[in-house]
């Protein structure tokens, strides 16, 4: 069914063996984020949510979901994790 | 010719490719929903076809925009997975995939409920065989208890039916209150086919056992259906908005945490649904039009990712998070690919669920519902983080596994490709899409505002995975599976039974009296609500519903008894 994996001796070099592909990468998400905020100055927003108001609302939003999100499920873990064969 | 109901030609074809076998059944699979659509095409917007059953007519076919938007969605959605799908010898899937999408089909444009119960069973009996079409021990359970399930579903379905029916209501798609036990009934059936909390694990225990082309399939048809049947029967149904607002919430906390990577899109699936599941609750048109589109976005973006891990795992025979990584060293196609069914699902600009999840969240907002609309931007930012983030980077990305493959085989790449231009397409051009909806669309998805406060809100969560990432507390992806609402019926009552089990065993070796007592409390027990004063002994239906019950319940536990334990 699946190909046996193989390791050729001799590999090319791929797109983030190189570590500085990875740093522009990183470099154009923070870009990326600065402009989405200053955005926020430009354009003129229509509110329906008080909270949406605030400066920035969804990048701040966004970010502290995230962050609550992983640092919540962590927790969870260690109280739903089982082992592979828990059901048999 | 004069067009026939849309699940003929479908049948027609998974019978034409049980008795024919390589290239000449690719022909026949590819060509069914070609056929299918000229079919559609020329099904007028009015169509009514129906038969006679027990001096009853059944409206198998009653065609409207509803009916057609899914019709056609069927066809482009079994058109990718047959592509999918043949670079294998397999006929078993093959068939099964035609005919769960004919049964997908009839069920779509079902003109009433007894037409629906018919196509509601057969999707159950015609998928089942993508699981066990895996040929493990683990599949074949999974296969059982996901049959289970689903007939429960429909025998729920039936149930509400005759309590309609017992009450003298027409048995029409028309919307229900949610009042009595006919509507309750159908509307639990709906729920188990939905994926509402409690009932939804059918979803992560099966898609994740199904094959490679299985999981495709099975992630397109069964739940649609569900929301379909949600939209016709209870829109406006105010319990919905919360029960859709908790399934977008709660699976993606197990998503983050999940290493199968086809039980994270499980996850995902759930937490799609429940934007739609909210949207039918909201009501109003905007929402259900929100729904319907986003039903539509989800069938071919949830497929694309679907079958990107399909073919990751075709080729590398694994799937768990912790196993993989670094594959785009040798499948840059399929990463590419599954890139794209990630920006989709996350609503990038420009990709589909950017046109059609936002017009729920706009919903909720117009009809007040603040708490529910940060619960969806909370779901919003979540969906990024595992599906759009989690999935390609764990699997493609992450350390380097070591793991050196080919690409994915042609069929393979062409079925996902043609699901990326969709993908890209309803994006970029959403009207189409909005053209065919159950309502005149009155919204516009590319405001400035709309546009920035997406992208914030997507940016800043891939920073807060950059940030958590090198600050050492995104959690590992570690083997292992997480317990959940399955624990009932895979833990608990198997444990209770086989320890019932034990102590009677252990009372006959001490004689016969101990027996004695068992039986009589039991027969206590049934002749209190079942004898002459009993209470289900007063209403027929509530002893039928509580048989069917018991017995689907019996059957789960002597599966997992004699079965399950080996």
């Amino acid at each position: 069914m699946s190909d046996q994996p193989e390791t050729p001796r001799r590999e090319r070099r791929h797109l983030f063996d190189d570590g500085r592909n990875v740093r522009y990468l990183l470099w154009g998400l923070y870009v990326a984020c600065g402009i989405a905020v200053a955005a926020d100055f430009v354009v003129e927003r229509h509110v329906d949510h008080p909270w949406e108001a605030v400066f920035g609302f969804y990048a701040i939003y966004g970010f502290i979901a995230c962050v609550v999100l992983v640092l919540v499920a962590t927790q969870l873990r260690k109280v739903l994790m089982r082992r592979d064969d828990y059901y048999e | 010719m004069s067009p026939v109901a849309p699940f003929l030609i479908f049948f027609a074809g998974a019978l034409l490719a049980a008795l024919t076998r390589g290239r000449l059944r690719a022909a026949i699979m590819l060509a069914t929903p070609l056929v299918g659509a000229v079919n559609l095409y020329a099904l007028p917007d009015d169509a009514v076809m129906s038969f006679a059953l027990l001096g009853r007519d059944v409206i198998l076919v009653e065609s409207d925009r509803l009916a057609r938007l899914f019709g056609w969605l069927f066809h482009l959605a079994t058109l990718i997975c047959v592509i999918y799908s043949l670079h294998m010898r397999d006929r078993i899937q093959h068939v099964s995939v035609l005919a769960y999408a004919a049964c997908a089909l009839g069920a779509a444009f079902a003109g009433d409920l007894l037409a629906l119960f018919l196509f509601w069973e057969g999707l159950a009996l015609t998928s089942v065989f993508l699981i066990l079409a895996r040929r493990t021990a683990d599949s074949l359970r999974s296969a059982v208890r996901y049959l289970v399930i689903q007939v429960l579903s429909g025998m729920l379905l039936l149930a509400g039916i005759i309590a309609l029916f017992a009450n003298g209501n027409p048995l029409d798609l028309e919307p229900l209150e949610l009042v009595g036990p006919g509507p309750w009934l159908i509307f639990l059936a709906i729920g188990i086919k939905c994926g509402f909390p409690l009932l939804h694990n059918w979803i992560t225990d099966a898609y994740p056992a199904a094959t490679e082309t299985g999981g495709v399939a099975m992630s397109a048809f069964t739940t649609k259906i569900g929301i379909l049947a949600l939209a016709r029967l209870f829109p406006g149904t105010e319990i919905l908005i919360y029960i859709g607002a908790t399934m977008a919430m709660f699976p993606i906390f197990y998503a983050v945490i999940e290493n199968d990577l086809r039980r994270v899109l499980a996850y995902s699936m759930i937490n799609q649904l429940g934007f739609m599941v909210c949207g039918i609750g909201l009501g109003t048109e905007l929402a259900i039009n929100g729904a319907i589109a986003h039903a539509f976005n989800d069938v071919i973006f949830k497929g694309l990712l679907f079958m990107s891990m399909g073919a990751v795992l075709f080729r590398t025979g694994k799937i768990g998070g912790s196993e993989l990584g670094g594959l785009y060293k040798s499948m840059p196609k399929t990463a590419v690919l599954c890139i794209v069914g990630a920006a989709s699902i996350s609503a990038f600009p420009l990709f589909s669920g950017f046109v059609s999840k936002s017009m729920i969240m706009v919903a909720a907002l117009e009809d007040h519902h603040q708490l529910v609309w940060l619960a969806l931007l909370f779901a919003s930012a979540g969906v990024f983080h595992h599906a759009g983030i989690k999935i390609p980077f764990f699997a493609f990305f992450a350390h380097d596994s070591g793991i050196r493959t080919k690409e994915a085989p042609r069929s393979m790449l062409i079925a996902m490709t043609i699901a990326a231009v969709v993908c890209i397409f309803n994006g970029v051009y959403p009207w189409l899409l909005y053209d065919m909806l159950p309502y005149p669309v009155d919204y516009a998805p590319y405001t400035w505002a709309h546009i920035v406060t997406q992208c914030q809100l997507l940016f800043f969560s891939a920073l807060a995975f950059v940030w958590l990432n090198k600050r050492g507390l995104y959690p590992p992806e570690l083997p292992g599976i997480n317990i959940d609402a399955e624990w009932v019926y895979r833990r608990l009552l198997p444990h209770s039974a086989r320890y019932v089990r034990d102590r009677l065993a252990s009372a006959r070796l001490a004689g016969g009296a101990v027996r004695d007592e068992f039986l009589q409390a039991g027969l206590g027990i049934i002749t209190r609500w079942h004898g002459p004063r009993g209470a289900l002994a007063r209403d027929p239906l509530g002893s039928y519903a509580l048989i069917v019950l018991v017995a689907l319940f019996a059957v789960v536990l002597i599966f997992e008894l004699f079965l399950g334990s080996r």
